[in-house]
């Protein structure tokens, strides 16, 4: 994959970074450069401080990593792992995996917060790719 | 608007067809909808071909050039059309509109998808990017996993059980044994569906649509050519479409594809019916899920209470409303590309009495939805 692709997700991906709608205040998360509620295109960043609930979630058994290695656009994620949808206390909702616990912890209405984690990484001699996971708390 | 009639169908087998590749199931599927309309390929005007990613699946693309040509469709204008698992639905859409339009008097309206070139994993993969890749799949959403979050909501909000769910998949395994062309024509249980593979919780292996390779398409004609063509046309009497996000976490409410629910008001005002008019429904089914959200969406029932109707049988044939009687994406199996024609062939073949599970049906309905409900395209026909 090209190295600008990831690069470019980086405020992001790392540090919760969406954005604000300077005429609504509107919040965004993840980034989108227009408004959905007027229209504007000058949003500014805006930082989400990275805790929330649990909406929904699932725990996924089958593996989505390719076992033969030979694509290297495949996630490499160890089955089982966990996803959910999660409202931020700042109001957008994302999509994330929770981490650090027994699954049988988890469950709809939990607060969580952010961790930084690997995401994947693409091929042997490629990029390691990080982001935003959550946990219990 | 001008009146529009479909007046020939064509499909292939669904299946794992190792031995047939997209071209060739593209061309099968139109060439026999042209000989069931009683014309040949020179009378086509026009084609609108929806096929989810021939680049990804099958590496080919600009399919607009090479399905007309192989498939002896001379010189004509050709749109390929995409939309995810809704690329077929919304094929027929666009060629409905054109006929509609006046701009031509026939027009085929077709659906591929080639899958299984590809290795299971490359497949999830291929499918993922039906949802955002940036916020969703590289995060670890795969499509069992988004549709397994609505599920366990639906659970936890209104009470519906795994079982309510699993009736669905029986459901669509029994009526798919009247579908010579159905992928699976094996009777299932609610046990089968309970004990199988976990895949994404709640979703098991016995409640997703399959990996399919298969083709379908339609002849669409104008009233007057109609008339002259055909002695069962069937009437597009209403054509609704609508997007929401792609992604599940920005939606009003996780429960609600809001793309169905505004296709569905187009449909239903454009045909001048309600949901309590239609007789019998093709809904996407791509997990069991799905057509219990769908039968909320659509109006045939409450917000809520989709797995208990389903429980009672009451969309099964002889119910209140049968609902995928051809098996569904869930048995008859789900070429994303090619299932929006597929469901239109069925809803036609009820009209035309020609359905293996008929129902005797003069109105009917499909709803055909792409990934997670981003888009959705639904139709309603009458005799």
């Amino acid at each position: 994959m090209a190295v600008p692709k990831i690069w470019r997700k980086i405020p992001e991906y790392y540090n919760l970074i969406g954005r604000q709608c300077p005429e609504c205040k509107e919040l965004y998360f993840p980034v989108r450069d227009v408004c959905k509620k007027c229209g504007c295109l000058e949003m500014t960043d805006y930082k989400f401080e990275g805790k929330g609930q649990i909406v929904t979630f699932t725990i996924t058994r089958t593996p989505i990593s390719d076992p033969e290695g030979e694509n290297t656009e495949i996630p490499a994620r160890d089955v089982p792992y966990a996803v959910a949808v999660i409202k931020l206390e700042e109001g957008p909702m994302l999509t994330a995996e929770i981490v650090d616990c027994n699954f049988e912890d988890i469950e709809i209405g939990k607060n969580v917060e952010v961790v930084f984690r690997k995401i994947m990484e693409h091929g042997a001699k490629g990029v390691i790719q990080y982001g935003y996971k959550f946990r219990l708390c | 608007m001008r009146k529009v009639a479909v007046i020939g169908l064509g499909q292939t087998r669904f299946g794992q067809l190792w031995e047939r590749g997209l071209t060739s199931l593209s061309v099968e599927a139109g060439v026999k909808a042209v000989r069931d309309a009683g014309i040949s390929q020179k009378d086509v005007e026009v084609l609108y071909g929806g096929t989810m990613s021939g680049g990804l699946f099958a590496n080919q693309e600009h399919l607009a050039s090479k399905i007309p040509d192989y498939s002896g469709f001379k010189n004509i204008p050709s749109v390929r059309v995409e939309a995810a698992c809704a690329s077929g639905g919304l094929a027929l859409r666009q060629a409905y509109l054109d006929i509609a339009s006046g701009e031509h008097d026939i027009a085929v309206a077709g659906g591929v998808e080639k899958m299984t070139d590809l290795g299971n994993y490359s497949v999830t993969k291929v499918l993922a990017t039906a949802a955002d890749t940036d916020s969703e799949g590289i995060f670890g959403a795969t499509f069992p996993g988004l549709y397994a979050m609505m599920a366990k909501l639906h659970m936890h909000k209104y009470g519906t059980t795994e079982e309510q769910m699993a009736a669905v998949a029986v459901k669509n395994h029994k009526n798919a044994m009247t579908n010579k062309y159905a992928q699976f024509r094996k009777e299932i249980t609610v046990r089968d569906v309970m004990e199988s593979t976990l895949i994404s919780d709640p979703i098991k292996l016995l409640d997703a649509s399959p990996i399919t390779d298969g083709g379908a398409a339609v002849v669409l004609a104008s009233e007057e050519k109609a008339r002259e063509l055909s002695d069962t046309p069937v009437w597009i009497a209403g054509s609704g479409h609508a997007t929401d996000s792609i992604s599940l976490h920005d939606r009003e409410d996780i429960l609600t594809l809001k793309a169905t629910v505004e296709a569905a008001k187009k449909a239903y005002e454009q045909a001048k019916l309600t949901p309590e008019d239609i007789q019998v429904a093709e809904v996407h089914d791509c997990f069991t899920i799905a057509e219990l959200l769908a039968l909320e969406d659509l109006g045939f029932v409450e917000k809520g209470s989709s797995g208990r109707f389903t429980e009672e049988g009451q969309t099964m044939v002889g119910g209140k409303i049968p609902v995928n009687t051809s098996g569904g994406l869930k048995a008859k199996g789900h070429p994303v590309g090619a299932t929006g024609i597929a469901q239109a062939i069925e809803a036609v073949k009820q009209l035309r009495g020609e359905a293996g599970n008929s129902t005797g049906a003069e109105i009917a309905l499909t709803h055909n939805v792409g990934g997670s409900g981003g888009t959705a395209v639904v139709h309603i026909f009458r005799r």
